[in-house]
């Protein structure tokens, strides 16, 4: 018996079990990575779509009501075993965070008594508490008219009258951001040359008096110009109060609010499939195209879209050159011997050093002796804000690069050996000099290799957190690096980051459970975008690939 | 074979093929090392101007080392170093007031392997020009036209001056390269095994185009091809071991060789 198996492995040609063992371990890479990437974008994408919401009938005497009625409506998040009890309950989502002081509601399974999908119940979209789940009863308005809810235009009427309230807000944004900031930006201006001015004065020396006094006057008009925009935008506000609507909680609760503190309303039992379509694809672009809110639980993160790609290219534009260059000396020009050697170990070795100690190297050499000099010398007048000596986008892309630098020097050294010598014999006979020869044959010949070192170094930059945390990442900026303010690009302002949005929405957020869907989303996000950006590098690098292809040599 | 024997009697100049006054290439006391190796043994004959010359010999015989010292190719390679001297229209290639970029383009090269570069045929061809910054465009139509003629490319490749060179046959490959070899006008060209890659036809094509190039121009050929020497060249070089066998017209060196070591190369004995 022993005898058979041992024919059988010795007619098999040797190694074939290995193979076997390759297989199964590029299986299992593969089962991961799409195991991971499957649930990122499986979380990721339903946050999305509109969930019904469940009105939960309890048990008389069951602790979870919260309030004088036994129903509690809200979305059934997750069913699990109580570690404690070992009993089922369920997580309910069931919003008004502002009646129920949480979010989430955990019952006993044993309590549910009956459950049901109510189609008059809304899903409302707010400002501030996240979402309310409730029953409509009335509006109303500011002349005195209301509309009970069994009106036969009173949906109609509700979705006007938030319609206005996004559009009032939309204007009160405008006039704040853009009007009122224009006003402040001028006045900070006029501000710092009234103070070097006076500074001057109080040394001693001649002044022209009368620039002085314009100045003087300038502010006194810009101020009254601002006391116009702020009481337009006063008034704006004031009406975004004045209409209101009552509603009524599951829980028996009766509430009212001001239209003003509601983004949007949907009712998710009414709704048939191409509601929720266009319900999901809405609420995806307005995921993509806002400003965050709510401590960036809720609202979009286009900032943080906009901070990555911007760090990103700012990066890939500041590592191109510095490493290639790098690379071509080293291998073309430097003598090749034990120091060559010693240096490639070196830049080897910088891929390997922890991405915090970057970050630690770009503060005190990129922020603060570059930008403090940078200060020193430009905007000394507006001392001790420093614009440029605190964290920002530029030197957050800067400290990126270096950390990157390596990975693109050992590409493009590798890329420039694999250039076939027969191709730079050719050049140097025709009478081309050596950087001739670089310029014309060799880099064009080996850029897909040195494009395949920017897309590692990109893929490794736009997913690093850790050094962007201290040299100017911030979980909500005010504007973004790049906008329609001269001079346009603003690299010294400081940014938001997905990478950075993640571990905030995640670890830092008042509600982490809340928050969990945007986390999701968000990495979904983060994912997508270096896809893309690697995507493009890859369809430049094959491009190149077939322009220079070097079959020939 | 007995070496002394080769030694003692290899006087290539016993027989030289070359009047000192027709001489373009004169090659003086050559040693040449890769390291501490050495590849060549004190070379000394001259090479005529307009005339064919090709370099025979086995494998490893340093002819190749020679060709590549004339247009100093040899300067690529790590630890390669050299004595004596190669003289070029009276004007040392190792002297160093010659500019190694002015040399190679009065010596044009060809490769065993034709390397085309990844460009148009038109930008291969006026690769030379434009990187002595000669851009005129009326200028550069003329070289054109003239160097594919010059190597028998212009009526196949006319109608696509624009189109990668890369998708050219290896025979017009490589009279590409002789093209783009004449367009810099050079005083020499040196070719290493220039057809040793090709099919029997485009060798034909290419050794019918050296027969019309030895108007304008001193060729220097290495071949493996002993055919191929016969049929192409003027005079021959025999080299074994770094040494200069036997330098000859090629008719005396294929009938009636003075070195045994020449007539056991040419009749396959060895080789």
């Amino acid at each position: 018996m022993a005898a058979e198996p041992k024919n059988g492995s010795t007619d098999r040609p040797r190694g074939e079990t290995l193979v076997w063992l390759c297989s199964a371990g590029l299986a299992l890479g593969v089962l991961m990575v799409v195991t991971l990437l499957g649930l990122i974008f499986w979380e990721g994408i339903t946050v999305f779509w509109p969930k019904k919401v469940a009105e939960v009938t309890l048990h008389e005497e069951s602790p979870a009501r919260l309030g004088q009625l036994n129903t509690i409506s809200g979305v059934v998040v997750k069913r699990q075993t109580n570690i404690k009890s070992g009993k089922e309950e369920w997580q309910l989502l069931t919003g008004n965070k502002d009646a129920y002081g949480a979010m989430f509601k955990y019952i006993d399974a044993a309590d549910v008594q009956s459950v049901s999908h109510p189609e008059a119940i809304v899903v409302a979209e707010r400002m501030e508490y996240g979402n309310s789940i409730f029953y409509a009863t009335s509006l109303k308005f500011q002349d005195g008219t209301v509309i009970p809810v069994d009106a036969p235009d009173f949906w109609e009427s509700f979705e006007s009258a938030i319609g206005e309230v996004r559009d009032r807000y939309r204007k009160i944004n405008r006039l704040e951001k853009k009007d009122i900031g224009r006003i402040n930006r001028k006045v900070n201006e006029l501000t710092i040359e009234q103070r070097a001015l006076e500074r001057r004065q109080a040394e001693g020396s001649a002044i022209d008096e009368a620039q002085l006094e314009a100045i003087k006057q300038n502010l006194a008009e810009l101020q009254a110009d601002y006391q116009v925009l702020a009481g337009q935008a006063r008034e704006l506000r004031g009406r975004q109060e004045a209409d209101i609507l009552h509603y009524r909680l599951s829980s028996g609760q009766e509430r009212s609010q001001p239209l003003g503190d509601f983004v949007g309303f949907h009712q998710p039992n009414r709704m048939g499939l191409w509601d929720k379509i266009s319900f999901f694809l809405h609420h995806i672009w307005s995921f993509l195209s806002e400003r965050p809110r709510e401590a960036n639980t809720e609202g979009g993160i286009f900032p943080a879209i906009f901070g990555t790609f911007v760090m990103t290219v700012l990066m890939s534009a500041a590592v191109m050159p510095f490493g290639v260059v790098a690379a071509i000396y080293l291998r073309e020009y430097a003598k090749q011997g034990p120091f060559v050697r010693s240096v490639r170990i070196a830049v080897n070795n910088l891929a390997g050093v922890p991405s915090i100690v970057y970050g630690v190297f770009g503060l005190g050499f990129f922020v603060y002796i570059v930008g403090g000099a940078v200060d020193q010398l430009f905007f000394s007048d507006r001392l001790p804000t420093a614009p440029f000596g605190t964290g920002g986008i530029l030197w957050a892309s800067l400290t990126l690069a270096l950390m990157t630098v390596p990975v693109v020097v050992v590409a493009t050294e590798e890329a420039l050996a694999a250039v076939p010598r027969g191709a730079r014999e050719a050049s140097l006979a025709c009478g081309a000099s050596k950087w001739q020869t670089i310029q014309r044959i060799v880099l064009p010949a080996s850029a897909p290799g040195i494009l395949t070192g920017l897309i590692l170094a990109m893929a490794r930059g736009a997913g690093e957190v850790a050094p962007l945390m201290i040299v100017g990442v911030v979980k909500l900026a005010p504007s973004l690096p790049i906008d329609g303010v001269f001079p346009f690009f603003h690299l010294e302002r400081k940014f938001m980051h997905l990478g950075f949005h993640i571990y905030d929405l995640g670890f830092q957020s008042p509600d982490s459970e809340a928050a969990r869907p945007m986390v999701f989303a968000t990495t979904f996000l983060l994912i997508l975008l270096v896809v893309v950006l690697n995507l493009g590098a890859v369809l430049i690098r094959n491009h190149l690939r077939k322009k220079y292809a070097t079959g020939a040599f | 074979m007995n070496t002394e024997e080769s030694t003692a009697t290899s006087d290539p100049n016993l027989d030289p093929p070359c009047d000192p006054e027709d001489a373009l290439i004169e090659i003086k006391d050559f040693n040449f090392f890769y390291g501490t190796a050495q590849a060549l043994y004190d070379l000394n004959f001259d090479i005529p101007e307009k005339k064919v010359t090709a370099f025979i010999g086995p494998s490893g015989c340093g002819k190749s080392t020679l060709l590549r010292s004339i247009n100093r190719m040899n300067d690529l390679i790590d630890g390669a170093h050299h004595q004596g001297d190669i003289i070029i229209n009276g004007h040392s290639v190792f002297d160093p007031l010659t500019e190694v970029i002015s040399l190679r383009k009065r010596i044009g090269m060809v490769f065993q392997k034709s390397n085309p570069f990844p460009k148009s045929i038109y930008e291969n061809v006026i690769y030379g020009l434009r990187v002595s910054g000669r851009n005129k465009k009326g200028e550069l139509d003329q070289v054109v036209m003239e160097s594919l003629k010059g190597a028998a490319l212009w009526d196949e490749v006319k109608d696509r001056l624009h189109e990668s060179a890369l998708g050219l046959s290896g025979g017009q490959m490589q009279r590409l390269c002789i093209a783009r070899a004449i367009a810099n006008k050079p005083e020499v060209i040196l070719m290493d095994e220039p057809c040793s890659a090709l099919d029997p036809i485009a060798t034909g094509k290419i050794e019918e185009l050296i027969h019309e190039l030895k108007n304008q121009f001193t060729i220097v050929i290495v071949t493996h091809n002993m055919q191929q020497a016969a049929r192409v060249s003027d005079n021959t070089a025999f080299f074994y071991l770094g040494k200069l066998i036997e330098y000859s017209t090629t008719e005396n060196i294929f009938f009636n060789p003075k070195q045994a070591q020449t007539e056991a190369y040419i009749t396959g004995r060895f080789g």
